[in-house]
């Protein structure tokens, strides 16, 4: 009974979550949305006995993937609405949408076709974890002695990853100039301006210095001199 | 009635086929690149739910090795894809996913 319950609202908050990922216009509200399918999922990983990976789940994809989202979508500004009602192609829903019913038909004929039961073999790595037993402890066996290779593959993959977006963040010295184009015409106008500030000042108050500094004791005793 | 019925693993098997579809769908239909890649994340949350449940089905701790990976691989996925994402929206901030071919050269 409590299953069902957790089950049910967990089960309802994922896919409305997934619906407004798809059917949301402002990219905001899509983000949000993945999140709240994202903790529904964390739910059912409890549900179904997977403490760690649900305390993953939340950590990673809800604390650091979402939020990462969302980081690049304020520093870009790209969250106006998207206009969904024009279909840019012809009949890509309706293609879309048959495609999708059937990946889903066809997932649920395939579980139909074994009465629901799982029929293959298991990986050989061990059992879950039972009664006085964690799934961390269990995991963590199966990650650092049969996986390890993979494990440290992973860590290759994380510093790819990094570089790659270091390169591919990065701007370029010749983009700067292709975004600012009116850069040459504001220098100019400020110069003026500048120029114009300085001219009035000699108006109205430089002159008499000016006038007196220019043909000043220095000039006229080379000239003696000369 | 409702105490009669019970969560069986085929119930997590059947949502997780349908949250599939819909990322699926939602990757062919939206337009806007950071949108179809949350729809990729929610065909990657799919899979591993898939994954736990046929660890708990086959009591077999490697359907949940692999869900690590997966988080990892996603990790990794989604920090290179926004970094494409980043230089594409700099250059024309209205880019939709047919705007990639910008990127060129």
């Amino acid at each position: 009974m409590v299953e069902l319950f957790v089950f049910g609202v967990a089960g309802t908050v994922c896919l409305g979550g997934a619906i407004g990922v798809v059917a949301s216009k402002n990219p905001v509200h899509a983000a949000l949305s993945l999140v709240a399918t994202l903790f529904g999922i964390a739910v059912l990983f409890i549900a179904q006995e997977a403490h760690f990976l649900a305390a993953v789940q939340v950590i990673v994809y809800a604390g650091a993937i979402v939020v990462l989202f969302l980081f690049v979508i304020m520093f870009l500004g790209v969250d106006q609405a998207d206009d969904l009602r024009v279909e840019p192609l012809g009949g890509q829903r309706i293609a879309a949408a048959v495609l999708g019913i059937g990946v889903v038909g066809l997932v649920i004929a395939a579980l139909a076709s074994t009465d629901f039961e799982a029929t293959g073999i298991t990986s050989g790595v061990g059992p879950l974890a039972d009664e006085g037993t964690y799934d961390i402890n269990v995991l963590s066996d199966a990650l650092f002695t049969r996986y390890v290779f993979a494990f440290e593959l992973t860590s290759v993959l994380l510093v790819i990853a990094v570089v790659g977006a270091v390169v591919l963040a990065r701007r370029s010295r010749r983009a700067d100039e292709i975004v600012d184009p009116g850069q040459e015409e504001r220098a100019e106008q400020i110069a003026e301006r500048i120029h114009r500030a300085e001219v009035r000042a000699h108006v109205y108050d430089a002159p008499s210095e000016a006038e007196l500094e220019e043909p000043g004791p220095g000039s006229e005793s080379e000239e003696v001199k000369a | 009635m409702l105490a009669a019925l019970e969560v069986t693993p085929a119930w997590y098997l059947v949502l997780g086929s349908l949250l599939f579809g819909i990322g699926a769908v939602g990757l062919l239909v939206r337009r806007n690149p950071l949108v179809m890649f949350m729809c990729i994340e929610l065909m990657l949350n799919a899979v591993t739910l898939t994954f736990v449940t046929f660890s708990r089905m086959l009591n077999d701790i490697g359907g949940q090795t692999v869900v690590v990976f997966v988080l990892v691989v996603a990790a990794a996925e989604v920090v290179v894809g926004l970094g494409i994402i980043v230089a594409l929206l700099r250059k024309r901030p209205e880019a939709s996913a047919d705007d990639l071919a910008l990127l060129e050269g």
